[in-house]
């Protein structure tokens, strides 16, 4: 299969994401729906299964047990991992 | 919800000679887990050494136990800071698993029962550093701990010692794992403190 030849589009740098995930990220993210990217189970974050006796704190889907997020504080940064999550349904 | 902060908090921190540094001496064995504990019957238990050509070498339980077995006695060193010294384990070395695995790889990407993955150089698994172990303290290998079998490389990070271990696939690159893709290091050194990517 050949991909087709991809021109680049208008496009502005990640520095105009910085108001509206400031937004998204002040806001108590476990009022959020989360929908699991293993097996599309939607609910609140609330809800999710967590494991915090572990080098990070893991959050796993109620219905399949798959990881749906993961975050990790090292003594400069906060690592978040969402590769587990489709989409949050964040209430505003 | 809070961020988390690594390591058990309340704890008293000591150190000693023979502990590597921000390492505090404990004497239980805590149980550190990131998802629920895999229940894998015996009769279906499996190892497989995958290698880079797609090879698999594999063991059933019963294959495993007519190894011949060792018992070394470790420190083990958490990442969340607790060391527990001078463990005694029984399983099997393995430069013995090893031993009929033509490969060329230089890493091993270490796979569990339940999803987990951790990534190390394969030289770490070699040269008496490394065992499939299913005996701690003269006792069959408690699921919460890692049982059936778990890996024991007491030289790196307890969290590369990976619990229900299934198998280890060999590779050119050396492919992060499940907590060396959030931020923990691709080697894990303690005693150069290697905890975080950029330690
Ligand atoms: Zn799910």
């Amino acid at each position: 299969m050949i991909e087709p030849r991809m021109d680049l589009g208008p496009h502005l740098d990640g520095n105009v994401l910085a108001g509206p995930l400031r937004e998204i990220f002040a806001m108590d993210v476990t009022a959020a729906t989360s929908r699991c990217a293993s097996c599309g189970a939607v609910g609140a974050v609330a809800a999710l299964h967590v494991y915090a006796n572990a080098p990070g704190m893991v959050a796993r889907c109620p219905t399949c047990e798959e990881v749906v997020l993961r975050m990790v504080r090292t003594p400069d940064a906060a690592w978040l991992d969402m590769r587990g999550t489709v989409s949050l349904r964040i209430p505003m | 919800m809070g961020i988390v902060t690594p390591g058990f908090r309340g704890r008293p921190r000591s150190s000693g000679p023979d502990l590597p540094p921000g390492q505090y001496l404990t004497h239980d064995f805590p149980v550190l887990s990131a998802g629920p504990t895999p229940r894998v019957p015996m009769d279906r238990w499996e190892f497989v050494i995958t290698t880079e050509t797609s090879r698999a070498h594999r063991w059933t339980w019963a294959d495993m136990m007519a190894l011949p077995s060792e018992t070394p006695t470790v420190d083990i060193h958490c990442v969340t800071k607790w060391s527990k010294l001078g463990t005694t384990w029984q399983g099997v070395s393995l430069d013995t698993l090893m031993s009929d695995v033509d490969t060329a790889a230089d890493y091993a990407l270490v796979q569990s029962y339940g999803g987990y993955t951790t990534n190390l150089p394969l030289t770490d698994l070699l040269d008496g550093q490394a065992w499939l172990a299913y005996k701690f303290d003269g006792e069959d290998l408690h699921p919460e701990h890692g049982g059936p079998a778990r890996m024991l490389i007491p030289h790196l990070y307890f969290w590369k010692s990976a619990k229900w271990v299934r198998g280890i696939q060999l590779r050119f690159d050396n492919e992060p794992g499940f907590w060396e893709t959030a931020g923990y290091h691709d080697y894990g050194d303690p005693w150069r403190e290697q905890r975080y990517q950029g330690d």
